[in-house]
């Protein structure tokens, strides 16, 4: 199968001296579904920025389904849509103007880029806002938008940089029942998000980098199972003062508790444990995100 | 194939451009009617019916070509550079930079929409002076080719001004320091021939007193220069200028980090 994106030692220092990617690698197949993670500042944009030809690599090799950025930029671009983290259009513009602009750029003849524009407005529900000034639209609906405005020439690619920040869960989870449909239809997404979560729910496969390397890459599933172990708050009946627990559990207040389970193990010996000890358990929940936990530790141990 | 994809890239751009001008029409259209308006009242008739003869016409038939030219300069100039630095501030530039857009058609485009903009303020300040004075037309070749040339110079010269600006204040200098004066100074309201001869001689390094004078000799046969020198000159300035754009937006500076 052709690889939707093969980055071979890719290195960008700018030119305040800030070397925002030191030789990363990777490789992300046709039709997957793809998260970069990383922190803040760790070289995710830098990369999609290079990728979408917006950013100037200083050296390395990066293709797109095939095509070399040095030597074939134009079929290169062709491939990817392209939805950036902050808004880039024209604010005074009609939103359907903004769509048929973009399909003109891609070589789309006008009255084809008209009939393209309807359908990549309704599939983002803004068709009833087609004349408005884009400006006039709220948050999501602008961010709507840049998806349409990436699809209007039906790309192999999509990129997408957090393109839910700043959205209402409502509208993030239609988004991506909206990018997982994408992804069926054959389209191969990569995108960077701050919500794990998100990444979890649509990604097959992951890179995390930080300081500008690549300290993971690998299937969403592999990673997960790394996890050895989870927290979990437990909401219980009142807890007496004197009450004897294991270290494994952390007393939070009188009536919550946290504990620690190896992921082998399972809950029935904590909650036999706790039922001995005449601990009633109301409800419980996660402490945190699985992939979030794995993230800050991967993160922590990149930066020692 | 690639030519015709060429093609409809550059003409998004023109139509975007034509479209963003005449949007804003009031802004864009009716000032340089209004101003131009005031000239031809003041300078022309009011003043100008005591001055008399000057390059052997009247003094309203003689400064008119430059007005023109003086709203074409101008305009072809200021729609480019706003409309560039627009969308570099508000970041859709991106739109054409992440698009197979060759670098070439993307300044044409851009320069299309400068012409388109200027010609036409050119035409409505024509249309203007005709309530003043019956214009004739000596030679329409050189007078149709002089503003075509001297519009895409200006075009040019807004876009790598605009390249360069990193806020609205950078969009207003050059128009304001330099522009206005060598417009004031290229002769559009005396012939070169009155200055003392030191003047005379200055006054052949501002490349706007070639455009002026080629543009009055297609309009009224007269001319303080050359005219094929004049032509040369402006190609010359377009050469240069469109070299220097290309070189700027090739590099990616202003524009990719």
């Amino acid at each position: 199968m052709l690889n939707a994106i093969e980055i071979k030692n890719l290195i960008k220092i700018y030119k305040d001296g800030n070397t925002a990617l030191k030789g990363i690698s990777l490789t992300v197949k046709q039709g997957d579904f793809y998260a970069l993670l990383g922190p803040n500042g760790a070289g995710k944009s830098t990369t999609i920025g290079i990728l979408s030809s917006l950013v100037n690599k200083t050296s390395g090799e990066v293709k797109i389904f095939g095509d070399d950025i040095d030597t074939h930029l134009e079929d290169a671009k062709r491939h990817i849509g392209l939805v950036p983290q902050e808004f880039n259009f024209n604010q005074f513009e009609a939103v359907e103007q903004i769509l048929v602009n973009q399909a003109g750029y891609y070589g789309l003849p006008r009255k084809e880029a008209w009939q393209r524009a309807e359908i990549c407005l309704k599939q983002l529900d803004l068709w009833d806002k087609r004349k408005q000034q884009s400006r006039t639209l709220s948050g999501g609906m602008k961010r709507r938008l840049m998806i349409a405005r990436a699809l209007m020439h039906q790309p192999k690619l999509l990129i997408l940089d957090e393109p839910t920040a700043g959205v209402d869960i409502e509208l993030r989870r239609s988004m991506w029942v909206f990018l997982q449909q994408l992804n069926k239809e054959g389209i191969t997404i990569v995108l960077t998000t701050h919500y794990l979560e998100e990444a979890e729910t649509l990604c097959r496969n992951i890179g995390i980098i930080n300081q500008g390397e690549l300290i993971e890459n690998t299937s969403m599933k592999s990673l997960l199972a790394r996890i050895a172990k989870e927290t979990f708050v437990l909401d219980t009946s009142t807890l007496p003062e004197q009450l004897q627990l294991g270290p494994e559990f952390t007393r939070i207040d009188e009536h919550t508790l946290e504990v620690e389970v190896l992921k082998d193990e399972g809950l029935n010996a904590t909650f036999a444990k706790l039922s001995e000890l005449g601990v009633q358990v109301l409800s419980m929940r996660n402490k945190s995100n699985r992939l979030e936990e794995l993230f800050v530790e991967l993160v922590q141990q990149g930066s020692h | 194939m690639k030519g015709q994809l060429y093609f409809t890239a550059f003409k998004s751009i023109l139509i975007k451009e034509i479209y963003r001008f005449t949007r804003i029409w009031v802004q864009t259209l009716v000032p340089p009617a209004i101003t131009m308006s005031l000239y031809f009242v003041i300078f022309g008739n009011l003043i100008g019916s005591r001055i008399g003869e000057m390059g052997g016409v009247s003094y309203m038939s003689f400064i008119v070509p430059g007005l023109i030219m003086m709203s074409v300069i101008t305009n072809s100039y200021s729609n480019v550079a706003s409309s560039f630095y627009s969308a570099k501030f508000q970041r859709n530039v991106e739109e054409l930079l992440v698009a197979p857009v060759p670098n070439h058609i993307m300044i044409l485009g851009y320069i299309g929409g400068g012409v388109v903009r200027g010609l036409l303020v050119g035409l409505i300040v024509t249309c203007i002076s005709q309530f003043f004075v019956t214009l004739q037309i000596h030679h329409l070749f050189i007078l149709v080719v002089t503003v075509l040339l001297t519009s895409i110079t200006f075009s040019l010269a807004g876009l790598i001004n605009a390249i360069f600006a990193k806020s609205f204040d950078d969009i207003s200098i050059i128009p304001t320091f330099v522009l206005t004066p060598l417009t004031y100074l290229g002769g559009v309201f005396y012939s070169i021939s009155m200055l003392p001869d030191f003047w005379q001689g200055v006054s052949q390094l501002n490349p706007i007193v070639y455009m002026i004078n080629a543009f009055r000799y297609g309009f009224l046969g007269v001319s303080d220069v050359s005219v094929w020198v004049s032509l040369l000159v402006i190609c010359s300035f377009i050469a240069v200028f469109y070299s220097v754009a290309y070189y700027l937006v090739n590099k990616g500076i202003g524009l990719r980090s």
